[in-house]
């Protein structure tokens, strides 16, 4: 078992008991929990190739071009993994650009479709890079909103070295669970505000089943691309 | 209705004017048409997109006043390396909104309508950014305050198809229409490039009736320009050239200037196929 692996998995988590809604993702480590939840715990997932093209198994199953995405996003039958440059404590999220909006220090994407997704369907986050960089105080362009802007609902932050949630009273971040071999230190050390952590202590992160490793190994990353 | 040149339609494309861009990202960009503009050296354009190199080459050339997208992105490529750069110097003016809102200020203007409600946008600093951005009340029950969205009406739409007839008629043949019937309706000229210029038979047989995406009350002129798109992909026909993309990505403008675009189409598509 790897980190790597420990990392798809709790992104799988992520989509589980949602049904049939669009499982939409950003990178390699969300795109393969995706794929692995729908072939164990969340068969009925939509997931598509990352174009037009909607995926069961492996086999191609229907058709969905962005203007349907807008669709699906409205209607809020989709949950998204997206990628976040900066994250706040209550889950708001910057894609967009670092710096003042006006003349910023570095462009990045842009909005993109953050602030839909956000009020209209569950989002969840993952970042490969757990440090205070990306989790700051404020972040510089709300792209995603949070839990206190009125997002739909943002379930969980997947990072290389835990899983937060916001499952508090005043929905701001929570640890739930650290990889193993990571410390709640480490997490802290690494987040730039103030979390919530039980007193009663965190949980591990649970490791792959040997069904869920041997897919992750034999079918759906067999070059091994997500250690990278 | 006409068959045009390349230089025809840049010709029509004049100093300051709102223009949208079809494709996606790095994808089916009327790219040849991109490179008349950029010869042509137009100034001050506001330029519609669900951006990709075609704004990264207008901006780099110097052709753009503002950008009204939701991105800008290379997609194998995440981050457009020209635009970022204009963003850093304040060259350019941005209006930044959500992908989705791009998409209903298009369809607002297709359906000549002021504003079409969204809830994209509500609570994100997009409402901070575009100061103009209003809000409206849903008059039901339910009261609920949506975005009002305004119209993005264009001055001219450019966009690029597989395979297309003289009147106007056109049709994609990979996975995605994208919007570009949207930015056509949105827009008051409207400018076709394609792979092949079949005829009208031709066309009709070329593929299944839902792909015809535009017709000819949506299309004023079609231009001819096999490998139009790229460096961007126009599947089935080709994918994107990454190992282009990433020297356009990585090499001075001046260089790439001087390399590629100094020249006419026919020179470009020389250079990129030796």
């Amino acid at each position: 078992m790897t980190r790597a692996e420990t990392c798809v998995v709790a992104c799988a988590e992520a989509w589980r008991g949602d049904g049939a809604v669009l499982a939409s993702f950003a990178g390699l480590i969300p795109h393969l929990g995706a794929r692995l939840a729908q072939l164990t715990f969340a068969p009925d997932l939509l997931v598509t190739d990352g174009e037009a093209t909607l995926l069961r198994d492996g086999a191609v199953e229907g058709w969905l071009p962005y203007r349907q995405v807008f669709t699906t996003v409205a209607a809020g039958t989709r949950h998204v993994m997206m990628g976040a440059s900066q994250l706040d404590r209550f889950g708001n999220s910057n894609i967009s650009c670092i710096g003042d909006w006006e003349r910023p220090r570095r462009q990045l994407l842009g909005v993109r479709g953050a602030p839909g997704n956000t009020i209209n369907h569950t989002t969840s986050y993952w970042v490969p890079r757990h440090s205070p960089r990306v989790f700051v105080d404020r972040v510089d362009m709300v792209s995603g909103i949070g839990g206190d802007r009125g997002a739909h609902e943002i379930r969980v932050v997947v990072t290389d070295l835990a899983v937060l949630d916001f499952a508090t009273p005043d929905r701001s971040m929570r640890l739930r669970s650290t990889h193993p071999g990571v410390s709640v230190d480490e997490v802290v050390a690494a987040t730039g505000f103030p979390l919530t952590i039980s007193s009663s202590g965190v949980p591990v992160t649970r490791e792959p089943t040997s069904d869920e490793s041997a897919l992750i190994r034999e079918r759906l990353d067999p070059d091994g691309l997500r250690e990278r | 209705m006409t068959v045009a040149t390349m230089t025809e339609i840049a010709g029509e494309i004049r100093d300051g004017m709102t223009v949208g861009i079809g494709g996606w990202g790095s994808r089916r960009k009327p790219m040849a048409l991109i490179r008349a503009l950029v010869r042509a050296g137009r100034r001050n354009l506001t330029i519609v997109s669900y951006g990709g190199p075609d704004v990264g080459l207008l901006t780099a050339a110097g052709c753009v006043g503002r950008v009204v997208t939701g991105f800008v992105s290379l997609d194998s490529i995440p981050l457009e390396p020209h635009f970022g750069l204009a963003r850093k110097t304040g060259e350019i003016a941005l209006t930044e909104y959500d992908e989705g809102m791009l998409y209903w200020g298009l369809l607002a203007a297709a359906n000549r309508l002021p504003f079409l409600p969204i809830r994209a946008g509500l609570g994100s600093d997009v409402m901070r950014v575009n100061p103009g951005l209003k809000t409206v009340r849903s008059p039901y029950d339910d009261s609920t305050e949506l975005v009002a969205m305004p119209a993005i009406p264009l001055d001219v739409a450019l966009i690029h198809l597989n395979r297309a007839d003289a009147s106007g008629n056109g049709r994609y043949l990979g996975p995605d229409p994208y919007f570009d019937d949207l930015f056509c309706l949105a827009a008051k000229r409207r400018f076709l490039s394609c792979e092949r210029l079949l005829s009208t038979a031709e066309l009709i047989e070329s593929g299944p009736p839902q792909t015809l995406l535009t017709n000819r009350s949506m299309v004023d002129a079609v231009v001819e320009t096999p490998h139009g798109a790229h460096f961007t992909s126009c599947v089935p026909d080709y994918g994107r050239d990454e190992e282009f993309q990433r020297e356009y990505a990585n090499t001075d403008w001046n260089t790439f200037r001087s390399r590629y675009l100094d020249g006419d189409e026919s020179d470009y598509q020389k250079a990129v196929t030796r």
